[in-house]
This record gives structure tokens, sequence and C-alpha cells, in this order.
């Protein structure tokens, strides 16, 4: 049971200073068990702060998150295991790595949690093979490496600590299409292999539709709204209204639509609208070819 | 971390906000010799009024004063309580067991704890909350200028500075995030014995200095880009103008200088 669910949550940043600034405003939703759910807002609307309460970074300053039912903030002496439970990937984690070599970083999670050398050696290959890490890169210097790899290697460090949820803020931000791809689909490798509740914050809405089941929005703090994706997607004048968008292949499938072409079916990513083009085409006898 | 309030700037649209830099430098050292030369009671009342009319003329809350006190709180406590028992004087104000308390004691343990107050505040108002970090720089630039006459590097002082204080709230909120990316991870920075809470401030302060070299290196480059270089005229986007009110300002400094001079000499009397 790792669903995690948040009862109005509220965090304010600098309160009762002349910089005070709530960032998240009465948040209430809930993280499926199991689910690949996609976090998604325009820059400053709270992304960012609301995952760090997830794992108990950040205290809220009212409201409640459970973690498969239990409140985190239950027994502040625990956190601890909250946050091997609950593995959090900050924004731009590059900046983390300190160990001497790519390896023993890794490793830095499982020796928190009083592993056995074994289990820890075992689990760090296993990480690096789900967030791409190739195995010659363990021996050296995470000062060393690129940032695309020093990206994953700093996902890898969360992995390690098997977390039965993930959540990555930003995991793919400022990397080329290949290395996003590699990342997101080593992300839902992961889930699937574990089953863990997986919340990945992104303003890439191609990205959102190929790998997420659910998609909740953030708009100033506040939650817009929380659904499948295709719920979420369906509603794009919304989503235009909150300066957000929806992926470009369901703007052209939307434009085709008020053209008059019937397509039924997946129209978030570019398979599915080829499909539903060629579905549409042959219903019409090729007509529309 | 969070509640670093001294040395910090609250924009504002107070008449201290307006003020020249260098008068602000200038009126600060005025006040410091005014906290300094106030000794009588009579003067120690009229600094602590004249300080409160200072922090409130800067129009900041109260409470962002209070907080930038909290710091202090204990060496103020432990100062006066010095000064309480360990003055030795003629009369005994009252005793118990072995302590004896002397008049003495009591008036010094007030005149610290009034000085020292009074004195952060004073100095908070007039350098730091209500003049940002780069217009005091600029200030203390310009008023030691004749200096460079005698080469002394006064520009490359200022920059550096400058430098750094730009980059003290960076390093800061550098230190938190990183903080935070580890704690994620199951660091531990508040059990265990001193070896074991030393060694887990490692992986924080590695990540640290690696991106601060990295920072600087990225600044000297371009900085040297915009072929940058500290030993030649350089002039200011804004040029710094004294005005009526920064006179008015400094002399009224003044007139409460002379004002406590003269309580300490005319009415000399102590706490008791
Ligand atoms: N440490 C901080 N101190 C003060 N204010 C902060 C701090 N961190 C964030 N904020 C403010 O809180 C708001 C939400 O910030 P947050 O980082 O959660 O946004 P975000 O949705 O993650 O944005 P981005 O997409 O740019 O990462 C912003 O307005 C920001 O200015
Ligand atoms: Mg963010």
């Amino acid at each position: 049971m790792s669903e995690i669910k948040l009862e109005n949550v509220t965090y304010t940043y600098g309160a009762k200073t002349p910089f005070e600034k709530r960032a998240v405003d009465g948040i209430s939703l809930t993280f499926e068990d199991g689910k690949i759910t996609g976090l998604i807002g325009h820059t400053g609307s709270g992304k960012s702060t609301l995952v760090q309460m997830l794992n108990g970074l950040l205290k809220p300053d009212s409201g409640h998150i459970y973690l498969g039912g239990a409140d985190i903030w239950a027994e502040p002496k625990k956190l601890r295991l909250v946050r091997f439970r609950v593995g959090l990937v900050m924004q731009y984690p590059e900046y983390q790595l300190f160990d001497e070599t790519v390896r023993a970083d890794i490793a830095f999670g499982p020796k928190n949690m009083g592993l056995s050398p074994e289990e820890i050696d075992e689990r760090v290959i296993e990480s690096a093979r789900f967030a791409g890490v190739d195995e010659k890169l363990l021996d050296k210097s995470p000062f060393e490496l690129s940032g695309g790899q020093k990206r994953r290697a700093a996902i890898a460090g969360v992995m390690a600590m098997r977390p039965e949820a993930l959540v990555l803020d930003e995991p793919a931000a400022g990397l080329d299409p290949a290395g996003r791809d590699a990342i997101l689909s080593g992300i839902r490798t992961y889930s699937e292999k574990t089953g863990a509740t997986v919340i990945i914050v992104s303003h890439s809405m191609e990205d959102m539709a190929v790998y997420c089941d659910d998609i909740a929005v953030l708009a100033d703090g506040k939650l817009k709204m929380k659904g499948t994706r295709e719920e979420v997607f369906r509603r794009r004048d919304e989503l235009l209204a909150v300066g957000l968008g929806v992926p470009m292949i369901t703007d052209i499938a939307c434009e085709l639509m008020t053209l008059g072409v019937a397509l039924g079916g997946d129209i978030y990513t570019v398979g599915g609208v080829a499909d539903a083009i060629c579905d549409s085409a042959a219903a019409n006898g090729g007509e529309n070819r | 971390m969070k509640d670093i309030t001294l040395g910090q700037y609250f924009p504002g649209n107070s008449v201290l906000h307006k003020m020249d830099p260098r008068a602000k430098l200038i009126s600060a050292i005025i006040y410091i010799a005014v906290v300094f030369t106030s000794s009588s009671a009579g003067a120690l009342a009229f600094l602590a009024v004249a300080t409160v009319a200072i922090m409130l003329i800067s129009g900041i809350p109260i409470s962002v004063y209070l907080r930038g006190l909290r710091p202090i709180l204990f060496i103020l406590a432990l100062t006066a309580a010095l000064n309480l028992f360990m003055t030795r004087g003629e009369t005994v104000a009252f005793e118990f067991w072995i302590v004896k308390i002397y008049v003495e004691g009591i008036n010094n343990a007030i005149l610290m704890a009034v000085r020292i107050t009074t004195l952060v505040l004073g100095s908070c108002v007039f350098l730091s909350y209500t003049t940002s970090p780069i217009a005091l720089t600029d200030g203390l630039e310009s008023l030691l200028g004749p200096l460079s006459k005698l080469h002394v590097p006064v520009h490359d002082f200022s920059m550096m500075m400058t430098i750094a204080l730009r980059f003290i709230p960076l390093l800061i909120e550098e230190t938190d995030k990183i903080m935070s990316a580890q704690k994620a991870r199951g660091s531990d920075f508040s059990s265990g014995g001193p070896v074991k809470r030393v060694r887990a401030l490692l992986p924080i302060l590695i990540p640290l200095f690696v991106s601060s070299f990295k920072r600087a290196e990225e600044l000297a480059v371009a900085m040297e880009c915009r072929c940058y270089r500290g030993d030649v005229e350089r002039t200011h986007m804004k040029v710094l103008r004294y005005g009526a009110l920064d006179f008015v300002v400094m002399a009224s400094l003044l007139v409460l200088l002379s004002a406590v001079i003269a309580i300490n000499i005319f009415v000399p009397i102590y706490a008791f």
C-alpha cells in the first residue's frame, strides 16, 4: 500500500515577512497506488513545493499527508523511514552527487538504510540499469560525468532505496530527446517491476501523454484538475487558460475534428492519432485520403 | 537557515531607504559613537527613544527587528549576567547565600544590555535593512575613494565585497537544497556522536565546494569575456549624489550625539 493522499495541504514560504508567498494552497489529492501520475503546472505554480512535502522535507502549515493510510507527521522521529519509502529526486539533482565513485554515491541511500553490503551491491547494479547508468561509469568519479549522466546517476541513487513511491521533479528537463525517453522509460520499467506509485513533475505534455496514467494540474498553488490523461487533455481550453497546453498531436487532432474528420480513441500520442486517422479513412471508404 | 534576517535588505519607500548610501554609512558611524558615549541613565533613555524612532521611520515591521535580535539574545543575556554578578563595587544592593550583587553591577548590566541592543538594531537599520548590499558597497567604495591615491586597490576590494555579498544568499539557498537532497536519501544530521555528525556533513560540503568553485570560475570567465578590468577608472550606472535629506539625517544624528554628551556631563544620574 503506497497510496499518497493529501488533505487540504497548505504551505507558505517566509510567513510573516514582506516576502510571504503561499506556494501551495489547500490542495486535496490522491496519488493512486501503482499508477504513474504526472504533475503539471506553470513555472512557480508550486509543484516543487508540493513534492517536497510528500516525503516530509517540508512540513505543511496545515493539512495532512497520508502514506498508505498513515499520517507521515504522526511521528516526526520516524520521518527518515518515510523518506526511504517515498524516494524523492529533486529538481536538477546533479548537485547531490558527492562520493568518490558513482557506485559509492548510488550506494549512499541503501547504506543509510543499514542494508548488508551484498544487498547494497545488488541494488546499485539494479538501479543503475533502471536509470540507464552505464556499468563502465560506475567506478568513475561523479564529477567526471556529463550533465545527463549525472542526472541518471542521481536518479539511480534514489531508486537504489527501492522506494514504494518514487517522486521525480522534472527528471527529464534539459536533456536531449533520446536521453529523456531513456530516463522516462526507465522510470516506467521501475514502476512495472516494483509496482511503485510514481509521480513525475514535468512541463512536457508530450511526455505526460506517453508515460502517465493520471495527470494533476496545478495553477497558482491550487489544484485545477485531476483525472486520467484522457479526461485532462480533453479539457484543452481550460489548460490553455492556465498557461498550459495539450500535446501538439492532440492540437492537430482537435483541428482535424473541427474540420469534420471523425477521430475516436486515443488522440494523445502520435501512434494513437495515426491509427485513428486510418480508422476514420477506412470508415469513409477511403474518400478522405 | 531560514531565520537569518540579520544582514538582509527589506525593500521599502521610507526616508531612510531614499538616503545616499554614503550618508547612511556616515550616519551609522555617528550612531555608533552615540551608543558608546551614552553612559548615564538619561543618555541611555534618550538613546533608546531615538533608536525606536529610527526603527519606526524605517517602516519595517517591528516583528522583523525582534527576529533580528533573536540570534544575539544569548550573548545579550550572558553579558548582562556576567556584569551583574562579576562587578565588584561599593554599595551592596542585596545579597543571599554567596551571591552579592552591587549597585554598580546592576548599572553595568543595564548599560551593556541597552548598548548591545541599540547597537545591533541601529546598525541593522542603516546598513542592512534599508540599504541593498550593492548600494552599500558602492557607498563604501566612494567613501574610501581617496585611499586609491595611496595605491590601495579600493575598487577591487569593493568588487570582491559585492560579489561575496551577492553570493551569500545563493550559498544559503544551495546549502538548503543540497541538505534536502541528502535528507531525501536518508542523511541524518541530528543523531550519533560528534564524529558521525561531522561525517554526515561531508555529503553537503563536498557538493557545495564543487559548485562554488565552478560558479567562481564561470563568473571569472564571464567577466573576462566582457573585458572587465578593475584597475581602470570605472564609472557607475547610478551616480551617487547627496541630497538635502542626507544632510538633515546626519545633522540630526550629530545633534543626538551632542545631546547625549551634554546629558552625560550635566545629568550624571545612574540607574539607581
Ligand atoms: N525557498 C523559497 N523561499 C521563498 N519562496 C519560494 C521558495 N521556493 C519557492 N518559492 C516560491 O514559491 C512558489 C512556488 O515555487 P515552486 O518551486 O514550488 O514552483 P514550481 O511549480 O516547482 O516551478 P518550476 O516549474 O519553475 O520549477 C514560487 O512563487 C516561488 O517563488
Ligand atoms: Mg520546480
